[in-house]
């Protein structure tokens, strides 16, 4: 068999023909990188994937272009299904906000870039909510911190945690190195978080899945956590944004839930039989202090400038709960209301008839990026509220804004009361 | 007291000379500086100005400090996948730094040095040191690392810290 070893890697014959430009400059370039990082790694083999998601389409600046075009122009085209994680602009939206022509047309060029690769124009950081899913067991290659997560959990597909640079890689050359969560033996739970001390009416609160993901992310270290004991059913949307929020505070690619996610049919399967390494029990003040700890330059009562939903991407049942709760109210004259979410999404929300009741409230809607990925929130916003983990996580270092964190409904009465409204009733 | 830990933690690692701190190399090279460290690990993507090279997650230990052309000895990465994107930008913009220290391997950092060495032809070293002989980083202002992916302490040791 033609194959060789590199360190302890074994290429195959395929592998080696990619490796030695037979498919051209671009592939190449995408498989030396790939095996490098499976030296790094020290995997032993390259596996192939199914699918990809890709998280290098954010434009970062001219080195993330160049990487993106230096690929494209070298031929290199995925070999697998590929969607595009969000770009760094709203192709089409981006004159209604402040982004800079020289921020849009070389975010645009790179949104090119992937697409001439074979790439499909999702530009969404949740493909999960529109797009095939891979199924349990299916090895795939993703980027998105937050998809990766929602990938691995609730999917129960296998992807390693991809960063940029190395997803397109994967998609270019159809392999990926055969390590990290790839391998059952590295999927097994290590932390235990037992929820059964939570107050009922805490386990009722959508706005927890966030709170409780920001908590144990600090907590874990990148050990996968197992949670268990919680008097309520998560939903998809709140295991989105109980991941999310992991995925920003700490380092994590895989959570199981006892009962609710395919690898964790009980706690035997959860930990293979053995003991958790560490128990964690948050308890309602450990809690109610991640809350508070997700807000930065912001108290109660102060004034807002801006309301912004969806991070990871707002589903269509969210939407469907945003437009009950603003039916037929009017934001504050003062503060915007802000949606982030992709472009399949906005059209089923508008076929649906939920846009009519969120725009009538003022609301406006931007796709194929966020606030954090594309410049263009006005130097007039100085003031958000989120029910975002992750928004409000990243929003003081990269926006230099200050920030509140509250559940959706919290956000809806802020948006309409102009200052920071928020129900402590679950919280205390 | 300290010097006792660190030639500990030497012999340990196996290492020739005194204090040196042998470690992995995920991407090879030579650098010297002074070592910026922390505990806490850190996201580049929301966390490190690529313009600049300033630490900009507020909520992080060395927040406002510079980290371009220090030895940036952090425990991880943490977080977004963009990571890579980030620090490939500040290799490209010359605001990285001199070298980057981790306790154990962090693909990302490595990720991010491979690329640019593919791209630019060159490329900070990204060193994996174990847990002592990360920790024991805290309290060395100054080191050079070595392609052989050894960090060498250099100055006087900081015993407050």
């Amino acid at each position: 068999m033609d194959s060789t070893e590199s360190g302890s890697l074994r290429l195959d014959g395929p592998d080696l023909a990619l490796l030695r430009g037979d498919e051209g400059e671009g592939t190449r370039l995408a498989m030396a990188i790939l095996v490098r990082m499976a030296e790094v790694v020290e995997a032993r083999e390259l596996l192939d994937i199914t699918a990809a998601h890709i998280d290098s389409s954010l434009y970062q600046g001219p080195a993330t272009l160049e990487f993106a075009e230096r690929l494209a122009e070298g031929g290199a085209r995925v070999r697998v299904p590929t969607t595009l994680n969000v770009s760094g602009v709203d192709e089409h939206g981006w004159r209604e906000w402040d982004v800079p022509e020289s921020w849009a047309a070389p975010a645009r060029r790179q949104m090119e870039a992937y697409e001439a690769m074979g790439c499909e124009p999702t530009w969404t950081c949740a493909p999960y909510q529109t797009q095939p899913r891979p199924g349990v067991g299916e090895q795939v290659a993703w980027g998105e911190s937050s998809a990766i997560v929602f990938a691995n959990s609730v999917l129960g597909a296998r992807t390693e945690r991809y960063p940029d640079l190395l997803d397109i890689c994967c998609a270019v050359t159809g392999r990926a190195p055969a390590a990290g969560l790839h391998l059952a033996e590295n999927r097994v739970g290590r932390v235990l978080v037992d929820l059964s001390g939570l107050p009922r009416r805490l386990a009722q609160e959508p706005a927890l899945y966030p709170v409780l993901g920001h908590w144990v992310g600090l907590r874990v270290e990148g050990r996968i956590p197992v949670l268990d004991g919680l008097r309520a059913r998560p939903g998809e949307d709140d295991l989105k944004a109980l991941g999310a929020a992991m995925a920003s505070s700490g380092a994590v690619g895989l959570f199981h839930w006892v009962g609710v996610t395919p690898e964790a049919p009980d706690t035997d399967a959860a930990f293979e039989g053995r003991e958790p390494a560490t128990r964690l029990r948050p308890g309602l003040a450990a809690l109610r202090a991640a809350r508070d700890e997700l807000g930065s330059g912001l108290s109660d009562a102060d004034g807002l400038d801006l309301v912004v939903l969806g991070s990871p991407h707002f589903s269509l049942s969210e939407f469907a709960t945003l437009a009950r709760l603003v039916d037929g109210r009017r934001r504050h004259p003062g503060v915007r209301l802000l949606i982030t979410t992709g472009r399949a999404v906005r059209a089923l929300a508008r076929e649906a008839g939920y846009l009519d009741a969120i725009e009538s409230f003022g609301g406006e809607l931007t796709v194929d990026t966020c606030i954090l990925t594309t410049p263009m929130l006005p130097g007039s916003i100085r003031r958000l509220m989120t029910n975002s983990a992750k928004y409000a996580w990243y929003t003081p270092g990269l926006l230099e804004r200050a920030v509140a964190f509250g559940s959706l409904a919290d956000c809806v009465e802020s948006a309409v009361a102009g200052r920071v409204t928020r129900d402590d009733g679950a919280w205390s | 007291m300290f010097r006792n830990d660190l030639r500990a933690v030497s012999d340990r690692s196996g290492a020739a000379g005194s204090g040196r701190l042998t470690g992995r190399a995920l991407v090879e090279g030579a650098a010297e500086g002074a070592v910026l460290y922390s505990a806490e690990p850190l996201s580049f993507w929301g966390g490190y100005d690529a313009a600049t090279g300033e630490i900009i997650d507020r909520r992080h230990p060395l927040a406002g400090r510079n980290g371009a052309d220090r030895i940036l000895a952090i425990p991880a990465t943490r977080g977004s996948s963009t990571t890579t994107a980030v620090l490939l930008e500040a290799i490209r913009r010359g605001t990285a730094p001199a070298a980057l220290v981790t306790r154990g391997p962090d693909t990302f950092l490595a990720l991010a040095a491979i690329v640019a060495a593919q791209l630019y032809g060159e490329a900070p070293p990204v060193i994996a040191l174990d847990p002592e002989g990360f920790d024991a980083l805290r309290r060395i202002p100054r080191a050079r690392v070595d392609a052989a992916g050894a960090v060498t302490p250099l100055g006087a040791v900081d015993q407050r810290r």
